[in-house]
């Protein structure tokens, strides 16, 4: 499925440029992690290589048919979105849709629900939950199919300490067991513990794509050196 | 006042006697309009749940139509299914007129864009929750449409019960196509109808009240089964 080659990759509202253009190689292992401010193109540049978002100009191009690409693929939105069902029901739907016995799917949706802490509030309905164990969910959910791509739009902005180590815990293991990962985040401080390699983004622009180390040593502009020291960048 | 304290006391012996012809009269009351909701709901809930997850052409013009068809004159829908199957029509053929299935078509007529109306609203406030999610897991359309379904079942019920007291109630469209024939389709409303012109009120008042309470009975007994109310949000 890798390398995902972005070229020239360009997303435009009513002729108002969002983002791009991007050029960019994705590699199969590790965690990317894509940095920037409000506004500066994360979440669309996710969604976009998602498939969530047409492109205005450009491709991307995956090394198998996209329809194979799109199967082994998930999303985590920023705020999740629960389906009106119980948690188990919430975590066995993706399996499902893939025509999965629902006997199987409920098995490895209880070993998931064990894993986010949930095994005791498997039946309770999922949009009832508290933030943070929705965002547990939704993880849960998108890796249940056991994806080789996984994207994450600012999964844990608003979580606590704890819903949020319990969330870079699972990622962990899961980049370890194979998922690539690209997750967007506001946080630096998650940035520096989960990624390998860092996306900077300002104002729609890709400004740098390197290892983690290069980016933090050798910020590649003015806004991302501001960004670094925790200044406010605009 | 007499009149409808006469009728209140007439129905309830009406009622303890098991009159066999009331018994008669509202049982095909019954079985005509659950027959119409039953055929309506099959066609209007998918309907409704494609018209929300397709973007085509003219869809909010589709859109637009339905909600306008939800105020047809019964009388309208009456006169030209009668039309259609008078022995001169394109379906005279058939000779239905003055059957039970000439009502149910009627009914059916009137009470499908009632029902496709309402689930369509809730329907599209729940797509506008899920769409993100259900396109990232990769989901059919056939999928998307069941899962909305199953999603806003509250809902659905919600828009059978406005389809069913439309349909039990209605008189304009069933007294053309039906006739009010003694013993073959007489039904509940087009027999208060007879009474009231020949100024026999309290058994017109009677069967009112018996009306009512088919009404009442079938909304009870919805929402009991279905749960409404009870159990979490939805």
């Amino acid at each position: 499925m890798f390398p995902l080659s972005i070229s020239r990759v360009e997303i435009s509202v009513k002729s108002k440029k969002l983002l791009g253009p991007i050029n960019l190689v994705i590699n199969e292992k590790g965690i990317t992690v894509v940095l920037g401010a409000n506004g500066s193109g994360k979440t669309t540049l996710l969604e976009a290589l998602h498939g969530l978002r047409k492109l205005s100009r450009g491709k991307l191009e995956w090394s198998v048919p996209n329809s194979q690409a799109a199967q082994q693929q998930s999303f985590v939105f920023q705020s999740p979105i629960m389906l009106r069902r119980s948690v188990i029901e919430n975590l066995i739907y993706p399996l499902i849709v893939r025509r999965i016995s629902k006997s199987i799917a409920v098995e490895e949706a209880k070993l998931w629900a064990q894993k986010i802490g949930l095994e005791n509030k498997m039946s309770q309905q999922a949009p009832l939950l508290s933030g943070g164990e929705m965002q547990a969910v939704a993880v849960a959910r998108a890796l249940i199919t056991k994806p080789k791509m996984l994207f994450l739009d600012e999964p844990t902005a608003s979580l606590d300490g704890l819903a949020k180590k319990t969330i870079e815990e699972i990622l962990i293991i899961a980049a370890k067991g194979g998922t690539k990962i690209i997750m967007s985040t506001h946080d630096l401080g998650q940035a520096k513990r989960l990624a390998n390699d860092i996306i900077y983004l300002h104002k729609g622009i890709l400004e740098s794509h390197g290892p983690k180390e290069d980016f933090l040593n050798a910020p590649p502009s003015d806004a991302a050196r501001q960004f670094l020291a925790g200044d406010i960048v605009i | 006042m007499n009149e409808i304290l006469q009728g209140l006391v007439q129905a309830f012996w009406l009622v303890i006697s098991l009159d066999t012809e009331l018994i008669a009269i509202s049982l095909r009351s019954l079985y005509v309009t659950l027959t119409a909701l039953l055929i309506s709901t099959l066609v209007a809930f998918p309907l409704a749940a494609l018209i929300v997850v397709t973007r085509f052409r003219f869809r909010r013009v589709v859109i637009a139509i339905l909600n306008a068809l939800m105020g047809l004159p019964p009388v309208v829908v009456g006169l030209l299914v009668y039309i259609i199957f008078s022995r001169s029509g394109p379906l005279g053929v058939l000779g239905l007129l003055y059957t039970t299935s000439a009502m149910i078509i009627a009914q059916t007529v009137i009470i499908t864009p009632l029902i496709a109306s309402v689930a369509h609203q809730s329907m599209r406030e729940l797509w506008a929750d899920y769409r993100d999610l259900l396109i990232s897991i990769n989901t059919s359309k056939p999928q998307r449409i069941g899962t909305l379904m199953w999603d806003s079942k509250r809902a659905l019920i919600t828009a059978c019960l406005a389809g069913f007291g439309r349909g039990i109630g209605e008189v304009g469209a069933i007294m053309i196509v039906g006739g009010n024939i003694d013993n073959a389709t007489r039904v509940l409303t087009t027999a208060i109808s007879l009474e009231t012109s020949r100024g026999d009120f309290s058994l017109a008042l009677a069967l009112g009240f018996v009306l009512i309470s088919l009404a009442l009975s079938v909304s009870f007994a919805t929402h009991w089964f279905g749960k409404t109310e009870r159990g979490g949000l939805w």
